[in-house]
């Protein structure tokens, strides 16, 4: 297998251990409410099954040996021999992140040695696992405690039954000429602790004549025993003949494979070399059949298909996979019931998808230009031809999009660990309360929403949930409720982060605001202005936090990350019950229906999701708003903004003007266009850096006829349309 | 180091005296492996071998094998101390499958 090879299967083996760990976690979490579940339990042991045999398969030894623990523990509690309760799922919880940090330690840099850090949880996890590992039942068979040396754990099952370290030694034929003496070695090393066995190999050693004297033919095969002895200190005796000798170490217990290693390792007779083994006490016989017959099995894996694969990372390796035939027959179990859904999966790369959206971009523009040829031409075989092509360019659009569109509830459950692990820190009952799990949105948008709301969950949970005692004196439930509610609704997807806590200080917000300078005092406000002052940048003070609960933190980050992503955020907060965020995004960043405008020579798109209605300015409307921005529309007030003022479009106006209503988070605003060109499939390209603080333009496209749209930001329009006219009326 | 060599009754004895070291290998060597065609048996006195190092655990290994390939038996006696103590450390006695007097092990 090639590195490049090896390289793919390792990141295969990465991305297999993150939904592992994720599928660990969901369940980890599933057993607090109901911990008898035995699915849950038994979907935690496979996932740490099949991370420690993966994991092997790739030599990654620090995981092998942490999660091999790990999957002890998980199997003592699969027997029933261990209950569970909280705090072996906190326990279970914690290992899982550690084995989460191992993974990505070595996804981030795979010759990276695991750092101190990582090494002290490890043990400090190890240390607490080892009560539940042997259980107060059996206390007889706990291990003797070994510095902790990750390698050098106690390993049960398909482990070598004999609890002695073995050695191999071949010296170096220079090694006496050298002036070493390889007796002075074992004899100080029988000193150190205790040669249970030592095996002389003289094989090496040629007949008669050609036998230097003054050469060392010799080898030893020993078992050692030694209290509190690691492998450090036994590398340490041989530290002087270290270039003379090979040297191989096994620690006590260890695992049949790595003796079928050191026999394929061994310069010896497969076969002989195995008797000896059995003779020199190391393993049993029935210990060296397996091992042999895991060799067979290695062997003849490289022979074909997708054994092969495996058989050569393994030989290339020079790694012998641990408990391989296990964890491929685990896998092939969990395949089996997975099948259904597995089958309907693939997995794809995501600028593959990235690139077929840009060319379905393309398309969607070279049709454009296509119809408006064929309109042209005024023939209408080729108009009926281009009209079916159009709209199958349509359908590929929608299913490309599509496929990049995933379930926001992957996003959601993330926050059940949050939630539980915040609310232990902090001392409040909180649960979490999920909702609109299955609404979909544009992938690159949900990578990019994690953060703020994870910010946005904190925040309710740190600041907006009372402690209990306040809760049941206002007469509500001690345990407070977290919600994340999501849904689709014009053209966008609104995620809403709720809580049942004591809600905003609106005159409190204000007052601060007016201490910040953000506000005059005779300002009027709504109220969702005003909670809107606490994304202000100069809100975060740590002063904030004890005078608004903390809201406000950090909060014009979050305003910030949204706004990146063509979102708004809007608040609304009852005291005393509650308050809840709305973020409101765009559901996609690439294609767009839209509705195409025209005003003078120049063409504007919006998205037509926002697209209310479309009316007519007629001319007694025209002279009656000539010096104001509103009409009455059935009766409720409708600001506008005149599209030829804002862009300044040279001209006179057309004849007859109409005006396009728009709708954004609940607010209406009318822009007044001179054309309606009508529906318009928008691929939106970015505009360029230059362009980047421009209010009031999303983006742009290009029309079928070769010509330049630009792309409305209604959010900032009807802000400014808002605005403008609240001034004009003060 | 001397070596001291006699054939009775077609038994060679070998008498090794001091050191059996690296120092005197190559010399060692030279002299015992001859010896397996001066009579039928070989055997091999090494009441005072003083000290006793790889080197020369080597040439009584080579030295057996010689003799089992040659089909004539060997016979290690009167061992002393330190040889004992060598060939008790890395478990060859049995190899060279004389008797000896075992010394109370204590490890």
């Amino acid at each position: 297998m090639s590195n490049a090879e090896f390289d793919q299967a390792l990141q295969t083996f990465f991305m297999e251990s993150r939904e592992l760990l994720e599928a660990m976690e969901e369940s980890l979490l599933g057993l607090e409410s109901s911990p008898d579940d035995d699915d849950a339990i038994n979907a935690i042991f496979r996932a740490a099954h099949t991370i420690k045999g993966s994991g092997g398969l790739f030599g990654l030894d620090g995981i092998v040996s942490f999660t091999h623990v790990v999957e002890n523990v998980l199997d003592r509690v699969r027997g029933g021999h261990v209950p569970v309760n909280g705090e072996l799922i906190a326990l279970l919880l914690s290992c899982r992140d550690h084995i989460g940090m191992l993974v990505e330690q070595i996804a981030a840099d795979p010759s990276a040695q695991p750092d101190k850090e990582l090494e002290s949880v490890g043990s400090m996890l190890l240390a607490q696992l080892k009560s539940y590992q042997t259980g107060v039942t059996h206390p007889a068979c706990a291990p003797v405690s070994t510095s902790s040396c990750t390698e050098i754990l106690p390993q049960t099952g398909n482990t070598v039954e004999n609890d002695l370290w073995h050695i191999s030694l071949r010296f170096g034929q220079d090694v006496l000429r050298n002036g070493m003496d390889p007796l002075a070695f074992i004899r100080y090393l029988d000193n150190m602790g205790k040669i249970v066995h030592i095996l002389t190999l003289p094989d090496a050693m040629p007949f008669a004549l050609e036998m230097d004297p003054e050469s060392c033919y010799l080898g030893f095969e020993i078992d050692f025993q030694g209290e509190g002895i690691d492998k450090a200190a036994i590398e340490g005796v041989f530290e002087f003949v270290r270039e003379d000798c090979s040297l191989r170490i096994l620690p006590p217990h260890s695992r049949i494979e790595a003796y079928t290693q050191l026999i394929n390792e061994l310069p010896e007779n497969n076969i002989a070399l195995g008797e000896l083994l059995v003779n020199c006490g190391s393993l049993t016989r029935k210990e060296l059949e397996q091992a042999l017959h895991l060799q067979e099995v290695l062997r003849s894996g490289a022979g074909t298909g997708e054994a092969s694969k495996l058989g050569d990372i393994l030989v290339e390796q020079g790694v012998v996979q641990p408990e391989l035939i296990d964890a491929a027959l685990g896998k092939q179990k969990v395949a089996r019931e997975n099948k259904s859904q597995e089958s309907k999966l693939i997995r794809i790369q995501a600028d593959k998808l990235d690139q077929l959206i840009n060319l379905v971009g393309e398309m969607v523009i070279a049709g454009a230009a296509t119809s408006l040829i064929a309109q042209r031409t005024q023939d209408a075989a080729l108009h009926e031809a281009t009209s079916t092509l159009s709209r199958l360019v349509e359908e590929i659009r929608d299913s490309a999009l599509q496929l990049r569109m995933v379930q926001i509830g992957e996003t959601f459950s993330r926050f059940n660990r949050v939630v539980r692990d915040v609310s232990r820190e902090i001392g409040k009952d909180i649960g979490l309360d999920i909702l609109g799990a299955e609404t979909e949105l544009d992938k690159s948008v949900v990578e990019k929403i994690g953060d703020p709301l994870m910010h946005l969950v904190r925040n309710s949970m740190d600041h907006g949930i009372e402690a209990a005692e306040i809760r049941l004196q206002r007469g509500k439930p001690a345990r407070g409720t977290l919600r994340l509610n999501a849904y689709h609704e014009s053209g966008s997807i609104v995620v809403e982060v709720g809580d049942d806590g004591g809600g905003l200080n609106r005159a409190r917000i204000f007052a601060k605001a007016l201490e910040k300078g953000l506000v005059t005092a005779n300002q009027v406000l709504s109220d969702q202005e005003v909670y809107g002052l606490i994304f202000e940048a100069g809100f975060s003070t740590a002063e904030a936090v004890t005078n608004l609960s903390g809201r406000g933190v950090g909060m014009d980050v979050v305003r910030r990350n949204i706004e990146a992503l063509r979102g708004t955020v809007q608040i609304d907060s009852v005291e005393g019950t509650g308050t809840t965020v709305k973020i409101r995004l765009p559901l996609t960043l690439a294609i767009i229906d839209g509705f195409l405008m025209g005003v003078g020579n120049s063409s504007y798109v919006v998205p037509l999701d926002m697209v209310m209605e479309c009316i007519e300015l007629n001319e007694a409307e025209r002279q009656e708003t000539r010096d104001s921005n509103y009409i009455n529309l059935r009766g409720t007030i409708l600001p506008f903004i005149r599209l030829r003022d804002q862009f300044s479009v040279r001209g006179k106006p057309a004849r007859h003007e109409n005006i396009v209503v728009v709708q954004y988070a609940g607010l209406r605003a009318g822009l007044v266009v001179d054309e309606l060109m009508g529906e318009f499939q928008t691929v939106i390209k970015p505009l360029g850096k230059l362009f980047a603080n421009l209010k009031g333009i999303g983006g742009s496209t290009i029309l079928g006829s070769g010509e330049v749209a630009l792309i409305l930001d209604v959010p900032t329009l009807i802000q400014r349309a808002i605005s403008l006219e609240s001034r004009v009326l003060n | 180091m001397t070596i001291h060599i006699e054939t009775h009754n077609g038994v060679c004895h070998v008498h090794v005296a001091g050191e059996m070291t690296i120092y005197h290998a190559a010399e060692i060597k030279a002299e015992l492996l001859p010896c397996l065609e001066l009579g039928a048996e070989l055997e091999i006195d090494l009441s005072e071998v003083s000290e006793m190092d790889t080197a020369g655990f080597q040439l009584l290994l080579l030295a057996k094998r010689a003799a089992l390939a040659a089909n004539k038996p060997l016979r290690l006696v009167a061992h002393s101390p330190a040889t004992l103590e060598v060939l008790d450390m890395l478990n060859m006695a049995s190899y060279f499958g004389d008797p000896v007097i075992m010394p109370r092990t204590v490890h």
